[in-house]
């Protein structure tokens, strides 16, 4: 059976699992809908926050990012794994003791201020919104590279599903359905890397591969590693694993793009709202380490995916002839994702530091006189003469291994249930937010659940349609818009929650202004480096970085205002207190 | 009542600011600051300051959790505060 055929099968199965899966756990009352009545075990939770947490930026293009950076993608690996810690630690259990039903409840209730809701509120809309309209444009990306169909159409498709067992089952349904999801991505991601890994170091244990020697070829005897570097060091890179060489990050951005990320990831409304679904403390502690090991179980064959494509590819490809390059090849070129700029007319693939041309290939629609397709950009003056899309490494993985085509199917069904368990996991917190922070605890005090719950459904479908709008016209690239969202949850919700759990008297006043100055210098920083040219003024710091500053400023206006205005009440005091201790963590009370 | 509330409160705070100074030594210590210098020891088939940097601290992190998870558990069993 050919590739497509495979990739549908995969693909129909899967999402049949999901609406079935969907239809078992329907839910009636608010409590399911929003935390799924808190009657989550912890292992489930685990990998379902691990599916909610992966998009499927890390599934599809991380790796690739980590073959082109080298060092430099542990700012990915270490920032979007570390942040769990800080959430164990730091906030899971005290939020699950708190037990209410979305992070505005929170900090509403904490700060006793509906004003510090609102805004709250504006902060988890705002950052879940960003962060799905990238989430949408990948199931369309997963879509046409697999099932060659139109990325619009494959949106739309995305778009039909998530409403389906959102609005259906709510949090609940979007839990077991994660499980499911979880389980997809992590076969498809483990097999491939596996193959891979045997087929160049002859060990099966992709985290042992990594650091294991070369069976066949050239390099043979020589440790992957090792074998990375010199080629790097032949071909003008600066090798693979040396850190902040020429042309990489300064350690600087080093330390704030990780940090950024990190106390984004623990910032991030959609994951912060996943420990409040266990039954207990001790289950939200749990489950953190659960959801980190999933987490893990990707995170670290990444990195090893990223080495083993990148010396497969290098070793396949440069200084080959066009008529002799692998089939892979040849297929994604037919994509896009892979062109060839035949500088010195020799027929010889040249891969080399720097752009083959300016720009994003352009192909004329003729062949030239090997076959390759012609693009129309004018080249650069360096010696490349490859271009190669980054999200080529986890997509042609399965072909640079010869796995037979099944697998491929998997690849993407797993890619799907990457993007589309996250986009659900967003969708449930921009519902809840408006159904239960803003309509109920705001609006309509006197809502009965059947209204509230139909509030719940109708956001859901809003948001299915604005994140759709979104992944149909994208705000820019998908990874500048997630960098966006972890600069903003970093620079709002964190301080916030943390100074509320560890300190009795940070009050109403320091939060809102905290929040309000965080995620305004953050958002003011990041739309003026990215889109309206303005150079890194801060330290050099980028965009991605800036979270960190913004979380920093955030801290500094919380605790300076707090000091000069006055202390919460006795209740909110005593409030703090009981959340410290795990005692009497019942189920969430709704009032 | 009142002062085993706050021994037991402090005791936390202290397991919790060791775990993470070893969180910070291994991701932002190891994995960053120190990676050139680490980065000439090769042990096996990785320079040291990457191994970290990609795969080690990832590894610490989840064992950071699953033993604050073990040693929470016991302190609130202590000073009975915990769920029944």
């Amino acid at each position: 059976m050919s590739i497509l055929a495979w990739t549908y099968i995969m693909v129909i199965i899967t999402f049949g699992l999901y609406l079935f899966i969907a239809w078992r756990s329907r839910v009636k009352e608010t409590k399911g809908f929003y935390i799924a009545g808190a009657s989550v075990p912890p292992l489930a939770n685990g990998m379902a926050t691990a599916a909610d947490w992966m998009s499927a930026a890390s599934f599809i293009s991380m790796a690739g990012l980590i073959s082109f950076m080298g060092y430099s993608g542990a700012v990915y690996l270490m920032g979007w794994t570390g942040g769990y810690v800080l959430l164990a630690l730091l906030l899971a259990p005290y939020l699950r003791k708190f037990g209410k039903f979305t992070v505005p409840d929170f900090v509403g209730d904490r700060y006793y201020s509906s004003t510090a809701r609102v805004v709250a509120l504006i902060c988890a809309i705002f950052v879940s919104l960003t962060y799905v309209a990238g989430q949408m444009r990948g199931v369309g990306i997963v879509f046409s590279r697999f099932l060659e169909v139109d990325v619009n159409t494959g949106v739309v498709i995305g778009m039909a599903i998530v409403f389906f067992y959102a609005s259906l089952g709510g949090m609940k349904g979007i839990t077991y359905t994660q499980v499911a999801q979880y389980c997809v991505l992590i076969v498809a991601f483990i097999i491939c890397a596996a193959a891979i890994s045997l087929k160049i170091t002859g060990n099966p244990v992709p985290q042992l591969g990594f650091g294991s020697t070369i069976i066949e070829g050239e390099s043979a005897g020589k440790y992957i590693l090792q074998a990375l570097d010199g080629i790097h060091k032949d071909l003008g890179f600066s090798e693979y694993t040396s850190a902040f060489g020429p042309g990489d990050m300064s350690m600087l951005s080093v330390i704030c793009i990780t940090l950024a990320l990190m106390v984004g990831t623990a910032g991030l409304p959609h994951v912060i709202i996943r420990f409040y679904t266990v039954p207990s403390v001790k289950a939200a502690r749990l489950s953190a380490g659960y959801a980190l090991f999933f987490i893990a179980l990707l995170y670290t064959t990444a990195p090893t995916l990223a080495a083993f494509a990148r010396y497969s590819m290098i070793d396949s490809v440069n200084n080959t002839s066009y008529a002799e390059a692998p089939s892979w090849f040849k297929n994604w070129e037919q994509t896009g994702l892979v062109a060839w700029y035949d500088k010195d007319g020799d027929g010889i693939i040249r891969y080399r530091d720097g752009a083959p041309f300016q720009g994003p290939p352009q192909f004329s629609g003729e062949v030239g006189e090997y076959g390759q397709r012609l693009v129309t950009n004018s080249p650069t003056d360096n010696e490349n003469e490859l271009y190669i899309d980054r999200d080529i490494i986890v997509l042609a993985s399965p072909e640079m291994a010869n796995l037979s085509p099944w697998i491929i199917g998997l690849m993407a069904a797993g890619g799907l249930a990457a993007a589309l368990s996250t986009a659900s996991g967003l969708l449930i917190v921009i519902s809840s937010s408006v159904s239960h922070d803003l309509y109920y605890r705001i609006i309509n005090r006197q809502a009965s659940e059947k209204q509230r719950m139909l509030v719940g459904r109708v956001m859901v479908g809003i948001g299915v349609l604005m994140a759709g709008y979104l992944g149909i016209n994208p705000p820019g690239f998908v990874a500048q818009v997630v960098a966006f969202a972890f600069g903003l949850a970093a620079s709002s919700f964190f301080p916030v929650i943390i100074l509320g759990i560890f300190t009795k008297w940070v009050n109403r006043e320091g939060a809102i202004a905290g929040m309000i100055s965080g995620i305004g210098f953050t958002m003011f920083y990041i739309l003026q480096t990215r889109f309206m040219g303005v150079d890194p003024w801060f330290f050099g710091i980028t965009a991605e970085g800036i979270g960190t500053i913004g979380m920093l400023i955030n801290f500094a206006v919380t605790m300076s205002v707090s000091k000069f205005t006055k202390a919460p009440p006795p209740e909110i005091q005593e409030l703090v207190e009981s959340v410290r201790t795990p005692r009497g963590a019942g189920t969430a009370i709704d009032h | 009542m009142k002062k085993s509330f706050q021994e037991y409160w402090a005791k936390n705070l202290r397991l919790i600011t060791i775990l993470l100074i070893i969180w910070a030594v291994v991701s932002y210590g190891f994995g960053i600051i120190l990676v050139k210098p680490l980065n000439a020891i090769w042990m096996g088939g990785f320079p040291l300051g990457f191994w970290f940097a990609q795969q080690g601290s990832i590894y610490v992190f989840v064992i950071l959790i699953f033993v604050y998870c073990f040693l929470m558990n016991r302190l609130d069993r202590q000073y009975d505060v915990d769920e029944k």
